[in-house]
Formats: structure tokens, sequence, C-alpha cells
């Protein structure tokens, strides 16, 4: 008889998510999903608010990346007062930007990812933990917790709070950094480097011993999504967007991230809270990208910071030009964090980042703002209507863990199918299809928000399958 | 002038005739808690938060209210007084959308710092979450009825130093709410003079200046004892 194998919580992901895994007779399985089970509903409540108090209640959406939410929430919020923002006010948001990648990077490869990538994804489950593996290796999961410290202290020292700080506006930022904050940060700066390369040549050292999960965890081609800068090297704040192929070949270039409503659109389906974004021109569910670390590490020409370039050419001598293997969403993960502290480096040591005016100010210019920037799970829109008198009206966010949805659903159906045997499970197999999500680091409490047209399906069904009745609201 | 002599949680202290106790007991550092009270504008006791017992009394009195009587004894920190005190800061928190979190006032507002002082650490009572507006029609500030405790600073400060009148309070029980002229929506006000003193005034974040984000908004209301001096004692001193 077929069966449903469920797991539930995911473990190990930030937010709340089950998987469905259906069996046939013999044991094979025949499809996974991917469930979002939470609903968050930040669009609607927003809705009424004065737009200067966006930055701070989007902020809120999430206690991983505020700063996304802050600079995507600003940049909307900069857009309808149709300001320039002051040199420094650009510098700070840069810099936090990359503080806030590198902090949440840090989380997810060494506190979620690491004791799978370690301790080995067979290891006995009391054990294959951060707690776990600190037992075994304090000095890296010291350095681990340490490097995401860093992070986190730069967005204290800059906006004054760690987490969910009142730090952006829109037209700049509250605050001028003072001269102590940036010598404290530049202070950081050789041990951060020094901790982001142990991890990548542990990462490289280890990485033979996964060749089945960089086979069968979400290897797929689909289109990649990332934000670069006119030389086509990574952007995390301020650039365009560029679309590749599963083969690297450029799909669209130079596409204007306020317009992406031209480009990108929204699917929902019944199973799940999360919708699922596709490529306009390629429809549903063919229109399939994926965005985030690896994404990001896809699409540019190069990085920009010649250590991360250097880890660049080497991660693309590993295979073809795009790696499509979620696997190495870790590998591009750690890139990133080197990138994130050679430029933290930059812009600290930037004279025009200590100054005195950080704030444009201007009244209600326009009536609709987008903001985008590179979260770390991949591109953040908000998208926001005001009246005249700036009460906001309607908003979406399109967050980059759901646009990685269809992504994730696929790699938790190929992962399910290879190491899943339905007659005889064990812990390992399902650690898999947890690891293949992990791969995507989702942040489920940031996508969830869609209100209003949420499809309901009852279903009444026999022991044996049969359906007896269905109920549908639309 | 006569002098009146009474006893504040067990200290002899004295008190001019006419004198609110509340007034005596800041004079003599004696703190009880309010949100309604401003000095140098009228007192209405709305809040209740300066409830205090008084010997021979058979209910509590509001400090701010009652007059200074000789050989009072009054007690304005005891367990009752407390239990009343949080539960009056529950209920106003319960009766509308006060989410300190994603406020303008958030770190430097009298409702929260109280909650805090109080121990408020959850509420007992079920919240309401009306469905309030925000009235953002004037050039310079903004009104979230969401946050307004009714305290009606706003009202009298607008009235007595300004001499505007333009805020007042309309309709009954829960649906008192403070509104402009006649009820019409704040940038619309012919009497507005646009001078801001209801914000400094206002205890929360339900007036602000436009423009400022969370926890960016701090009130100043010295001007307040500045432009009373100046009045009433040809004094111009900060």
């Amino acid at each position: 008889m077929s069966q449903r194998i469920v797991i539930h919580p995911v473990t190990r992901i930030e937010g709340h998510a089950k998987v469905s895994i259906y069996v046939d007779d013999h044991g094979e399985v025949q499809s996974a999903q991917f469930h979002v089970t939470e609903f968050r509903g930040f669009e609607k409540l927003a809705e009424g608010r004065p737009l200067h108090e966006m930055p701070g209640l989007m902020s809120r959406i999430c206690g991983i990346c505020p700063i996304s939410h802050i600079l995507a929430s600003s940049k909307a919020g900069d857009m309808i007062l149709g300001v320039e923002l002051p040199p420094a006010a650009y510098k700070q948001r840069r810099l936090v930007n990359c503080a806030q990648v590198l902090q949440s990077h840090s989380l997810s490869f060494f506190h979620l990812s690491s004791p799978d990538l370690l301790l080995g994804m067979d290891a006995p489950v009391e054990r294959r933990h951060l707690f776990g593996l600190a037992e075994q290796e304090p000095e890296f999961v010291r350095r681990g917790i340490r490097l995401r410290q860093f992070g986190q202290r730069i967005i204290e020292l800059v906006g004054g709070k760690r987490i969910h700080p009142s730090w952006g506006a829109p037209g700049g930022v509250l605050r001028p950094l003072t001269v102590e904050a940036r010598d404290e940060i530049l202070q950081w700066i050789p041990e951060a480097l020094e901790t982001v390369e142990f991890a990548i040549d542990r990462f490289k050292a280890i990485l033979d011993r996964f060749q089945e999960e960089i086979e069968h965890l979400g290897n797929f081609p689909s289109l990649f999504m990332g934000t670069v800068n006119e030389d086509g090297e990574l952007e995390f704040y301020d650039g365009r967007l560029r679309l590749v192929d599963a083969e690297g070949n450029i799909v669209a270039d130079g596409l204007n991230p306020e317009r992406y409503f031209t480009f990108l659109a929204e699917a929902a389906e019944e199973w799940s809270y999360m919708k699922f974004p596709y490529y306009k021109p390629l429809g549903y569910p063919g229109g399939i990208y994926r965005v985030g670390p690896l994404a990001r590490v896809n699409v540019v020409h190069s990085m920009g910071t010649p250590r991360a370039d250097r880890e660049l050419r080497e991660f693309r001598q590993r295979g073809w030009q795009v790696h499509n293997e979620s696997f190495y969403y870790h590998y591009a993960r750690l890139i990133e964090m080197l990138y994130c502290v050679e430029k933290i480096e930059e812009l600290a040591t930037d004279p025009e980042i200590l100054g005195e005016v950080v704030r444009a100010k201007a009244g209600i210019n326009h009536l609709e703002g987008i903001g985008s920037c590179e979260a770390p799970r991949g591109t953040l829109f908000h998208h926001y209507q005001v009246d005249e008198d700036g009460v906001v009206r309607k908003v979406n966010l399109l967050i980059a863990t759901a646009q990685n949805n269809l992504a994730m659903n696929r790699a938790v159906e190929q992962a399910a199918r290879r190491f899943v045997n339905g007659l005889r499970l064990t812990e390992g197999m399902l650690n898999r299809v947890e690891a293949a999500i992990r791969c995507y680091d989702p942040c489920l409490s940031c996508s969830t928000h869609a209100m209003g047209q949420m499809p309901l399906v009852v279903e009444l069904r026999t022991l044996s399958g049969e359906l007896l009745d269905r109920l549908q609201r639309d | 002038m006569s002098i009146k002599t009474l006893t504040i949680d067990g200290r002899m202290v004295t008190g001019a005739a006419g004198e609110s106790i509340f007034d005596v007991a800041w004079n003599n550092g004696i703190r009880i808690p309010r949100l309604c009270h401003v000095g140098g504008i009228s007192d209405v006791g709305a809040c209740r938060l300066c409830l205090v017992e008084i010997e021979g009394w058979p209910k509590l009195a509001a400090a701010c209210l009652t007059p200074v009587e000789e050989g009072m004894v009054v007690r304005t920190q005891t367990e009752r007084l407390r239990r009343h005190r949080k539960l009056i800061v529950e209920l106003l928190l319960a009766e509308r959308n006060h989410v300190c979190s994603v406020c303008v006032q958030n770190g430097h507002c009298e409702l929260q710092d109280l909650a805090a002082e109080l121990g408020v650490d959850h509420v007992r009572v079920y919240y309401r979450f009306p469905r309030l507006g925000v009235d953002m029609s004037h050039e310079r500030f903004g009104l979230d009825h969401n946050r307004c405790i009714l305290c009606t600073r706003c009202v009298r400060v607008c009235d007595e130093v300004e001499g505007a009148h333009t805020w007042d309070v309309a309709g009954r029980g829960v649906n008192c709410m403070i509104v402009a002229d006649m009820g019409e929506p704040w940038g619309n006000s012919e009497t507005c003079t646009s001078c801001g003193k209801c914000v400094q005034v206002c205890p929360t974040g339900a007036l602000f200046e436009k423009g400022k984000t969370v926890g960016e908004m701090y009130k100043d209301r010295r001007f307040l004892k500045y432009i009373v001096t100046a009045r009433e004692k040809r004094q111009w001193i900060r």
C-alpha cells in the first residue's frame, strides 16, 4: 500500500516547515513536497502605517536578517521621497549589508550546516548538532561563533543594536558613524579573514566525501538571478539584475529591480503558505530560477575583491562555469563571506563613511516605491504604494526564500528519490532530505505574507485513499 | 497664604493651601506616577494613576485633584495602590494597539516606562485590537489613534497655553476619540497654529513629528515651564 512519510518539523532551518514524501507499494518515492506551515501576514498589517515607520516595522519580519528588510524598506522609501542619499549614509548602508550577509552566512554554515558536513549525514542524531560538534571540534565552533559575532558587532556599532536596530530610514540613516566604532570594526578584520579562509580550507578538504550529495541534493538545471554592478561584479546593495541559464549563458542583463514585476510573477499552491515566484517570459513552472549565494556567484563575472576572486576561480575550476548543484550553496556562501570581510575593510577605511550628513529629508514626492537589495538568501524586493500623506496603502514583499521555493521543492523530491527507501527508513535518509533544504538556508518566517487569497482544500478520504468528498474555498 | 502640614508616606511635609497632594509630594521628592498631569496646565484626573490612600477617607483620591489639608495622612506606595496602578496600565495597553517595538516613541515613552516600572510583564485582560486610523494630513505632525491613551494633555495645552483649542474629545466610552476642530482631518483645521505643543506634551507616540522613524521621537516639554513662568511672573528664564 502506498504511504506518506512526513518530516515535521524540518530542523536546523529558520522557520517552520514540513516535508511530505509519497511512496508507492514497492517503497519507491513517487513525489515529495516542501510545505511551509507558518503564516505571518506582514503585507497586510503594514497597511495604514506611516511610511517612515516601515523600515522599523519591516525589520521585525526577521531576527536573522532585519538589516536586509530595513535596507529594502528604506530604499523603497528613498524612491517615494525622490531623494539621493548623502554619501556617508550610502556607505553605511553598504557596510551594514555586508555585515548582515556575513553574520547570516556564518550562522548557516557553522551553526546549522556544519554538523552535517563535519560529523556526517549519518552521525547519531543525538550528537549531530552544534553542541555535539563543539565537543569534537571546539576550535572550529568557537571561530564560527566569533565570526558571526563580528557581523553582529558591526550592526551594533553602526546601528546601535545587534537585532532590529533603529537605524535605517527613508532618505538615509539615523546617525553618523563614530571614529571609535570604525576603528573597532577594522581591528576585527585580520581575525575574520583568517576564520573564513580556515573554513574554506576545511570545507574543500571534506568536499570529496560528499560526491553523492553533490550529485543528488538538488542538482538540476534552472535559471539563476543575482545583482551585479556595472562591471559585472558581485553587488549586494545597489545594482542591476542578471539572469543566467544552467550553462551560464546570460538570459537577461541590466534588469532594473525597480521594475521587477515586469519580469517576475508569483504563483500560489494550496499546500503551502509560501508563494512560487517564476521568471515571467518562461512561464510557470518552467521559469524556475534560483537566488542566493550560488546564484550570485553563478551570475557574476568576478567578485570584485582579490581573495574572493581567487576562491571563485578555484570554484569554477571544479566544474563548469555555472554550478547547478545545490550542495555548492555552502561553497558559494563561504566565498561570499570572504568577499564581505574584504568589502567591510574597504568600506570602513573609506573616510567618507564618517561623514556627518546622513539623512536626506523630503516630503512625499512619489506615490510608489520599490526597494531591492541582496539579502543573504537572495534578492529581496519591497514594493509600497502610499497616499499623498505618506500613509502606506499597499505592500508587496518578494522574499528571497520564496524565490527558491520551486527549487527547494525540486531539491527535496530529488533527494527523496535518491536517498529514501519507503520499505526501510533510516534517520540518515530523512536527514539528507532536510540537508537538501538546508543548502538554501531558507528563512520561512520572512517569506510567508500572502493574505486574503489563500485557497483552502479539505478532502475526505477512506482508509484506502478513495475520495469521498471535497470542499474548496478559493 | 496659609500653610498646611501633613504626612506623606510617613514624612512630615508642608504645602500651601490649595496646592494638590501631587504637587506637594513632588516638591518633597516623593514621586507619584502619572500620565495625564503635566505641570503648567490644569488637571483633570483622567488617568487615575496618581490615586493615593488618605487616612479616614472612605475611598482612594486622585492626588492631582485633591488639595492638601491640615493633618492629612497620605500613603502613595501601598500594595493595594500598586495593584490598582498595574491594572490601569494593563487596561490602557489592552484598550488600543500599543506595539512598542515599532513605535516612534519606543525607548522614551511615559506609558512604556511606567509599565516597566510597575512590572507589567503581561496583560491579564483581553486586547481589544480596535481598528483605528492614523491622521497624517497635517504638514508637520501625525496623530496615531492606536497609541492614544486619552490623557487629554494635548487638549489642555492647546486650549490653555496656545489658546487655539484645536483639540477636543468626541464620542463616549470606547468610542471616545481626540478630534481636531469639529472632527475633520488635522491638516484641514482652521484653528491649528502648527505650534507643536500638543506633540511635545503627548506621553506616548500618539502625536509625533512626521518623518520620524521607530524610536526616533523624543519629546521636550521644557517650553511649558518657560512659557508659564513668563506669563505668570513676567520672567523669561529657562
